[in-house]
């Protein structure tokens, strides 16, 4: 008698816990094996390119914090990049050293995030619980900056808003003393765990080749080994000067993504503090009075900071015609910006191409012949967030 | 876990942007006298090196461009829509490509007309795969050979394609919870008021309704 076998469809998410927002998975099964993922996206699509096409280039901005928002700062730094490369002006070196700050930042924010809840999916809970504090306390800081927690729009093309409060970097300083026991006591907690091990190692592993075809990058391309982080390898703003180290992953694992989240943070937080050191006084933003609106106490006093306030928050300023792309090492992986200026006040096309777009299109091959109890594992392993994945 | 050491590396990438630009300069020439007649425009603009094919031979560029040698551009970056409404050539495709080993890249551009048929990549770079049904969700560009054209961003049973320049921004669907109907609806939008599109741009410079009555006039 011949047995028959059926797959077994079943529909993973979009409302489920390990899915980390709303992504629908359809998964073919055969007994506990997975043979076929299909996700479906776009459940959190808001049209954000189309959204940027009707605003001025300051009011396109903040569409950015609502991409990946667990890192905001990172990626308006990709869109003033472009902005700033189309209008061909220099950023004083003040704000430079601020971005780059807030980068890092937003670096440790989404790193703390990932690598926690990545263990909440195979089934830890107190590093969640002793992330989230700290998280917490990176996202005062922005608050101190910018204003707002999350959704900070600080940076400006030509700089960034407005310049830091006092003492702000002497807390970010006691933070970054501090934080590295932290990441020990994180470590302390998984990396040597049995079950955090065997739910982790050898899951999920890329080639170095299968990462390069499949468009991966940041932390998924150099778990698998291939040495390439654009803050080395094209370097923007100052991190040319700054002194820190790119982790390299060996076997493409899950494991190793783990792993090389770790030991970024532990270069970021040396790179915060390489800033505090050497951050020099002066202007944050563009002394261009036709791109970077003139501060509160001229508005008062000359007529013509008056007039170029209007202007700017009218009509906004003008972009060169011409398109250009830059891209920045966000945390998840290469975040660029494709723009494309038509002369005017607005963007003509604004192509955000974000990491996990690329990352969460491997799914099906990443998971192909393994459990549907693997399935949180690799999907928390790529760091997806559908803020950025659906735009 | 390792390192990398970066820092033998440290003293090139100081002068990366002048090499940057030297690099592709060259890589622009070569690019001419390999590809010839295939390239139709090739320019360096801000630092990016631009090159313009036709669309027939899109395929085989882009495989020139990931397998010699000299080029190397192993990574697919993206792949950009453009709609240009006025143009008797509407549609332009961009793809962004990366080579790790070269440290450069490249933006590949095609022109095309509305209903024309684009050959898909997917052969070539595994993951156009997605970027290529976003650009047919987005635009209505169709692929030849491509594995699996659905929609991919917009909702299931969406129609249009909402990139488009011609496609309202407030849509012309909205979506709601009938309570009467026990479930999801899906009804024409209403606005209370529409989306008011101010031209704010300074009439010195010459706004876009002056320019209109000045062509009209021919002043």
């Amino acid at each position: 008698m011949v047995k028959k076998t059926k797959s077994l469809n079943l529909n993973f998410g979009p409302q489920h816990p390990a899915a980390h927002g709303v992504l629908r998975l359809i998964l073919e099964l055969d007994g506990e094996v997975v043979e076929k993922a299909d996700p479906h996206i776009g459940l959190l699509h808001r049209g954000t390119e189309k959204l940027i096409e009707q605003k001025t280039y300051t009011q396109a901005l903040p569409y950015f914090d609502r991409l990946d928002y667990v890192a905001p700062m990172n990626q308006e730094h990709a869109f003033a990049l472009a902005a700033e490369k189309l209008l061909k002006i220099e950023v004083p070196i003040r704000a430079k050293y601020i971005r780059v700050i807030f980068c890092e930042i937003g670096r440790i924010l989404s790193h703390i995030l990932n690598v926690t809840t990545q263990a909440l999916d195979v089934g830890a809970l107190t590093p969640s619980l002793w992330g989230f504090e700290e998280r917490e306390t990176l996202m005062t800081f922005y608050e101190r900056a910018s204003g707002s927690r999350l959704h900070a729009n600080y940076f400006r093309t030509g700089g960034v808003h407005q310049d830091i409060p006092i003492k702000l970097l002497d807390d970010i300083e006691k933070f970054c003393k501090s934080f590295p026991k932290i990441i020990d006591d994180l470590e302390g907690l998984l990396t040597d765990n049995r079950i955090f091990k065997q739910r982790n190692v050898e899951i999920g592993v890329v080639s170095k080749q299968e990462a390069l075809d499949h468009s991966f990058s940041g932390v998924m391309l150099r778990g698998s080994g291939v040495p390439w982080d654009l803050r080395r390898s094209q370097p923007y703003e100052i991190y040319n000067d700054l002194d820190f180290k790119i982790p390299i992953g060996k076997n493409g694992d899950c494991y190793d993504r783990y792993l090389c989240r770790i030991e970024e943070m532990r270069e970021s937080v040396k790179i915060i503090l390489q800033c505090i050191e050497r951050i020099p006084k002066g202007p944050v933003k563009s002394i261009d009075g036709k791109i970077s609106p003139p501060n509160r106490d001229d508005l008062k006093q000359s007529m013509e900071a008056l007039i170029h306030h209007f202007k700017l928050f009218t009509e906004g300023y003008r972009v060169p015609k011409g398109d250009v792309y830059t891209a920045v090492e966000a945390p998840k992986g290469e975040f660029g910006v494709y723009l494309i200026s038509d002369g005017s006040n607005k963007p003509y096309r604004c192509k955000i191409r974000a990491p996990g777009f690329s990352h969460l299109q491997a799914m099906d091959y990443l998971i192909r012949g393994h459990m549907l109890a693997d399935v949180p594992a690799v999907l928390g392993s790529l760091d997806i967030v559908f803020g950025e994945v659906d735009r | 876990m390792e390192f990398y050491n970066f820092k033998k590396k440290l003293e090139e990438k100081e002068t990366y942007k002048d090499n940057m630009i030297d690099n592709l300069k060259k890589l622009e020439t070569y690019l001419n006298s390999e590809l010839s007649i295939k390239i139709r425009n090739s320019l360096i603009e801000n630092d990016e090196l631009l090159i313009e094919v036709d669309q027939k031979d899109l395929v085989q560029v882009i495989q020139f461009l990931k397998s010699d040698d000299k080029c190397k551009f192993r990574q697919l970056i993206d792949i950009a829509g453009v709609d240009y409404p006025s143009d008797e050539n509407r549609f332009e495709l961009v793809y962004l490509f990366l080579s790790h080993e070269n440290n450069n890249r490249i933006k590949l551009s095609t022109k095309f007309k509305i209903n024309q048929i684009i050959n898909s990549i997917t052969k070539i770079f595994p993951s156009a795969n997605w970027m290529e049904r976003e650009v047919f969700d987005m635009y209505g560009i169709k692929f030849k050979n491509h594995p699996d054209l659905r929609r991919i961003l917009t909702d299931y049973g969406f129609k249009g394609h909402p990139l488009r320049k011609d496609f309202p921004l407030t849509g012309f669907n909205e979506v709601r919870y009938s309570e009467k109907e026990k479930k999801v609806i899906y009804e024409p939008v209403k606005l209370e008021q529409n989306y008011r599109n101010f031209d704010f741009e300074s009439p010195w410079e010459g706004t876009s309704y002056l320019k209109e009555i000045k062509k009209r006039n021919k002043w």
